[in-house]
């Protein structure tokens, strides 16, 4: 977040090859062995048709049923890319920056788009919050935060107000009116109260409701009227990073993702965890449900996004390559669910076919790394908001 | 403390054996639904098929001559 963390990598002699070499933990046979990467594939071919058991859960059932028999820490034994074979490979996208807004004075951390297509709202780094017409680039709405680092912000369905917060530990709406002498700070509302950072929230599918994710460890939702707290949800073992609401009317589940390199599923009435996935070797950064809501996406500090199909209960995709090393900070799905947009520390944007598992495009232009990423609602073009202080729409 | 560390253990173990009990299918299928999905909405989607300039607010149209 502020500061850069990096991943501690063991450096020796590989169990196979004897190779001096970066070294991942790999078991065989219930034995936990020192492999090189080389090696680590080499090991890991399993006959195509191979389904493992329907209850083997890897991390799980390290600890009802003590270390799986065979297979490797990460490694993915069976794919959508292996299924979508006969699917028509994309062709060329070419993708440019359309409109380029400046104005804010520091790092720009989160973006929301409004439902109307047009308006988004950033924040960044210099406690300030900016609504653009992203048509025009002419800012309409600006307010100042009393903290820095607002590291969270959302639209409200209806349009007339927006969520923020940061490190205040709070996050508070404020409604947007047309007046000509406008004071937002005046009508400013605090809703949630959390005892760390505000790292994500987002309305429900109401202007009444919050879903607030936080340092604390704990996702919250409140009743943005009363400021009263409806459920928590406790189980991440470390900061939670992200949150995305299930798509559906009547969805009532949404996922987070944390420091844990855990994404979990709850179900908002009852605060229980539904799911949780854990196959991430770093934070996750963003999560984001595929247009369906059968699926989601993630995009994590161990420079992997992952797709995680929630009726199989298991991962089904990465998207990875050798040559990107950096973080994925923001991940969002075109609107058929095709391709599968990814902001990273690199400064670049990958866009993945989410269904071959390769890259078919990556936009340079930013010039710092990219922190925020959305599709827009009726999925013309998608923002990035970046660490060089600007936040470009393509298309 | 001991009895802290096996009662949450003991929550750890429950909220895992309810993990492990829910209904799964297989991943083939659950591929090729998602794969159908996409199928189903690609011609929908401005950012995979691309739409007419003049379609899309965010690209600059070309300029019109007045005859």
């Amino acid at each position: 977040m502020c500061d850069q963390t990096f991943l501690a990598i063991v450096f020796g002699p590989c169990d196979k090859c004897s190779k001096e070499k970066p070294l991942r933990p790999v078991y065989i046979k219930s034995e936990q062995l020192s492999y090189c990467s080389l090696c680590v594939e080499m090991t890991s071919t399993l006959p195509s048709h191979y389904h493992p058991p329907s209850k083997f859960k890897k991390n799980k059932l390290t600890l009802l049923y003590g270390a799986p028999q065979v297979g490797l820490s990460n490694h993915q034994l069976f794919a959508v890319h292996q299924v979508a074979e006969r699917v028509e490979a994309l062709g060329q996208f070419v993708m440019k920056t359309r409109r380029t807004l400046k104005g804010h004075g520091n790092k720009v951390l989160c973006m929301d788009w409004c439902k109307d297509k047009r308006r988004i709202v950033s924040s960044s780094q210099d406690g300030k919050v900016i609504v653009w017409d992203s048509f025009t680039t002419n800012k309409e709405h600006a307010v100042t935060m009393p903290c820095t680092w607002v590291m969270a912000c959302a639209y409200a369905p209806s349009g007339c107000a927006i969520a923020c917060g940061g490190l205040d530990n709070k996050c508070s709406v404020y409604p947007l009116t047309f007046e000509k002498n406008e004071n937002m700070a005046a009508k400013k509302k605090s809703v949630a109260m959390h005892t760390n950072y505000l790292s994500a929230c987002s309305f429900t599918n109401s202007d009444m409701q919050i879903l607030t994710a936080s340092g604390d460890g704990t996702c919250a939702l409140w009743d943005v009227e009363s400021g009263q707290l409806l459920q928590s949800f406790h189980g991440h073992g470390a900061d939670v990073l992200c949150l995305d609401l299930a798509p559906s009317e009547t969805g009532n589940t949404f996922v987070s993702g944390g420091c844990d390199k855990k994404a979990m599923v709850w179900d908002m009435r009852s605060g229980q965890c539904i799911q949780s996935f854990e196959t991430h070797d770093s934070d996750i950064n963003s999560v984001r449900y595929y247009p369906s809501g059968d699926a989601f996406a993630s995009g994590s500090d161990d420079a992997t996004c992952r797709l995680y199909d929630l009726r199989a209960d298991r991962e089904v995709a990465i998207y990875s390559k050798e040559s990107i090393i950096f973080g994925a900070s923001s991940v969002d799905f075109s609107l058929s669910g095709r391709l599968l947009f990814a902001g990273y520390n690199d400064y670049t944007i990958n866009v993945w076919d989410v269904l071959k598992g390769s890259r078919v495009s990556i936009l340079f232009g930013h010039e710092n790394r990219v922190s925020t990423l959305r599709v827009s609602p009726d999925g013309t073009a998608f923002c990035s908001g970046s660490w060089d202080h600007t936040l470009r729409v393509s298309a | 403390s001991t009895t802290n560390n096996i009662a949450q253990a003991r929550k750890l173990v429950e909220q895992l054996r309810i993990e492990a009990g829910i209904e799964r299918i297989k991943v083939s299928k659950a591929s090729s639904e998602l794969m159908n999905y996409c199928e189903q909405h690609a011609r929908n989607d401005p950012l995979l098929v691309g739409v007419p300039a003049s379609e899309n607010p965010f690209k600059d149209k070309k300029p019109c001559t007045i005859l």
